[in-house]
């Protein structure tokens, strides 16, 4: 049997490799069957639109001419930037990953290694269960931050200006640049640059915690070190 | 027993044994063209590598030039390699081992020919596919949506291809059919879950298990049975004596087929896939080590009392020298995969030191060796320059050597950066260094690829064509 044609075929070919999908990839999914996939229209939520609008108002030529001018009516008006904002942040998936962003960023907050308080609350599995998670976006290195509740933190100027020349915000930032996104300066986001910075908004945007930003003690060290001296100091 | 014992044996020198003429059996053509192609591609991942590297040293002589993204060129790396160099190189050797070894042709000669142009087609698409921005969020597989059906074609052409030669021979088969039959199985499947699975069946975390699950199946069930298939053909060969222990074989093979499978969560430790999946993972991947180890054994036992070989016979000093980069990997494998390392190695260099130790510094040695000893003899030529040889050995193993410590070493460094809470930007200046050094050590890598590439066009073209039996004598090929 070990070294049967017949044996190899189906026990370590076909049987082997049959218990470790059903062990390693149907049962996740069975186990999380009950959760909702979300499509990306229902992925729009307010602190999106009012980043999405906040583009509209920042760069007007280039929101235009990206994705028009919304219609009259406050009904009609709704739904067009509902529309639209979805339309962009599926652009903007796109965009990231066929960029490979997520081969430098990733999309999770790990329970250890202090991340918590670097990047927010730990990443749980209903967040990633949507349209734009297919496949998923966990990532695997992280040469820069990890993105996940990067939505709100910095604001749409700050990421123009930082994927036109990541240099001028980051100095040491080994990230490229990406002035494919822009029209020749910052200021000129063209459609690729307004769906990319949709995305990056919209990432944590789902969270309780948003806007989430870093918990620094202000140097706690050099505090604790001067107490240290104030007492070696007295007699 | 008496099985055990018949299959133990080397194989037969085919030249003597063959029912049918050698070139009729083994497409020769074939084999150089699959070499050859696969050393191109080669060339180009590195080439994307080096890119990516000076981009992360601020010295990236294409910046903000959309084609040459290094974004998209990193991902080009990672598939040129896998599906360009790798699987070109293993199918110029599978077309030289199946046939001599089974001692039948493979089905249908036109058919490789088919499956060889077609597949140069999936590699090209897919580096255009992502050049333009057109990649799949999937690790390994970015191939551009729409080629994957056409991929997936051509896997099965394959299995169609070779099953039949090993299919004709009576009785129990040789270890290397072993690994490569499993393979042809294997390879279709794994490639048939990742692609399509995650992309249009499941979502969020269970994308990420059945993810993870296709990274790993990929070195796992795809590379690695083909570099031990090739393994245990050409070094009872060339050594002119049989594996050592037919027992550790069995154990390597059926080891590697049940727990391989079964740890492809590891990649994505503390992520919300449920916890006693993720113990699951880890438990099966520390067993796995254990086999490799038989594995390693049996072949160091085979060398036993022939080391001098390791000095004066360059293919076995390449397969020897991937079998100790083999078990490096994996004992690195069994404590990073523990818990306690993935707090502070994961997301960092680490990984890709190791991934670069697996991939450059096992399986394209073993290719790199299995291309030394196949170039005389598909060319009949010996080669034009043993020293040539030598330079591509020493820069190529001293080169990813210098890489890999260097990467787990800064790996370490990141982690524990990262965990003290210190601001971001000191984590990418602690990096500098170790990735300057980085360059230098991919640099040399190439270069032992370039006194390669010089050393085939020179025998090619330099060296009058001997008969058959006379180029494979003076080369550095025979002990």
């Amino acid at each position: 049997m070990f070294e049967s044609k017949a044996g190899i075929l189906w026990i370590a070919g076909i049987g082997f490799f049959a218990l470790a999908f059903v062990s390693n990839a149907v049962v996740p999914a069975l186990m999380y069957d009950d959760l909702p996939e979300q499509t990306v229209e229902e992925l729009v939520n307010a602190n999106l639109r009012f980043q999405f609008e906040d583009l509209a108002r920042r760069y007007p030529d280039s929101f235009n001419s990206a994705y028009g001018e919304p219609p009259g009516g406050t009904a009609e008006d709704d739904a067009w930037w509902n529309e639209t904002t979805a339309t962009a942040l599926r652009e903007g998936h796109k965009i990231y990953v066929g960029e490979g962003c997520w081969h430098c960023h990733s999309q999770f907050v790990r329970p250890v290694s202090n991340e918590e308080q670097r990047w927010g609350p730990v990443a749980e599995s209903w967040e990633y269960q949507n349209e734009l998670n297919r496949p998923v976006m966990f990532g695997t290195r992280r040469v820069g931050p990890d993105l996940s509740r990067e939505g709100g933190r910095r604001s749409n100027d700050w990421h123009a200006v930082h994927f036109f020349r990541p240099k001028t915000l980051s100095q040491d930032s080994p990230m490229p640049e990406y002035p494919w996104f822009f029209e020749g300066s910052p200021d000129q986001p063209n459609r690729r640059g307004l769906a990319i910075i949709t995305y990056v908004q919209w990432l944590g945007s789902w969270q309780e915690s948003y806007p989430w930003y870093e918990q620094y003690e202000p140097s706690f060290a050099p505090a604790q070190k001067s107490e240290v001296d104030r007492q070696e100091s007295q007699p | 027993m008496s099985e055990a014992i018949v299959s133990s044996e080397p194989p037969a020198p085919p030249a003597q044994t063959a029912i049918l003429p050698l070139h009729e059996l083994v497409d020769l053509k074939l084999v150089k063209l699959y070499f050859v192609t696969a050393l191109t591609f080669l060339l180009i991942s590195m080439l994307a590598g080096i890119l990516m590297a000076l981009q992360l040293i601020d010295h990236n002589p294409m910046r903000g030039i959309e084609l040459f993204s290094p974004g998209r060129w990193r991902m080009l790396h990672t598939n040129a390699i896998a599906y360009g160099f790798l699987a070109n190189g293993f199918l110029g050797a599978l077309h030289w081992i199946v046939p001599r070894l089974t001692l039948n042709p493979v089905l249908d000669k036109r058919l490789s020919w088919v499956i060889y142009i077609a597949w140069q087609g999936v590699v090209l698409a897919t580096a255009i596919g992502l050049l333009l921005g057109e990649a799949q969020g999937l690790e390994w597989g970015e191939t551009p949506v729409w080629i994957d059906p056409i991929a997936q074609l051509g896997l099965l052409l394959l299995a169609v291809n070779f099953m039949p030669p090993i299919a004709r021979m009576k009785g129990p088969i040789y270890v290397t059919l072993w690994y490569f039959m499993a393979m042809f199985v294997w390879t279709f499947l794994t490639y048939a879950m990742g692609n399509f699975v995650p992309e249009y069946f499941v979502t969020g975390t269970s994308a990420g298990a059945v993810g993870g699950l296709f990274i790993h199946d990929l070195v796992g069930l795809f590379v690695t049975p083909l570099g031990w298939g090739m393994m245990y053909y050409f070094v009872p060969i060339i050594l002119k004596k049989p594996i050592w222990s037919h027992g550790l074989s069995l154990v390597g093979f059926w080891g590697l087929a049940f727990f391989y499978p079964l740890q492809g969560i590891h990649h994505f430790l503390y992520t919300p896939i449920p916890m006693f999946l993720q113990y699951g993972a880890i438990v099966s991947t520390i067993a796995v080590e254990l086999v490799v180890t038989t594995v390693v054994v049996n072949f160091f036992g085979t060398i036993w009392g022939d080391g001098q070989a390791v000095k004066t016979n360059l293919p076995i000093r390449w397969f020897y020298t991937g079998m100790i980069f083999y078990f490096l990997t994996c004992l690195q494998c069994s404590f990073q995969v523990t818990l306690t390392f993935q707090k502070i190695i994961h997301f960092t260099d680490w990984v890709v030191g190791h991934a670069h130790m697996v991939m450059f510094g096992v399986f394209t040695v073993w290719i790199m060796g299995a291309m030394t000893y196949l170039f005389p003899r598909l060319l009949n030529r010996p080669w034009y320059s043993l020293k040539a040889c030598e330079w591509h050995y020493w820069l190529s193993t001293v080169g990813i050597a210098v890489m890999a410590a260097d990467l787990i070493l800064l790996g370490l460094f990141q982690g524990w950066s990262w965990a003290a809470l210190e601001p971001w930007d000191a984590s990418v200046e602690i990096s500098h260094p170790f990735w300057v050094i980085r360059v230098i050590a991919g640099l040399s890598m190439f270069g032992g690829l370039l006194a390669f590439i010089w050393n085939i066009y020179k025998t090619w073209t330099c060296v009058p064509e001997q008969p058959e039996a006379a180029a494979a004598g003076p080369s550095p090929t025979t002990a």
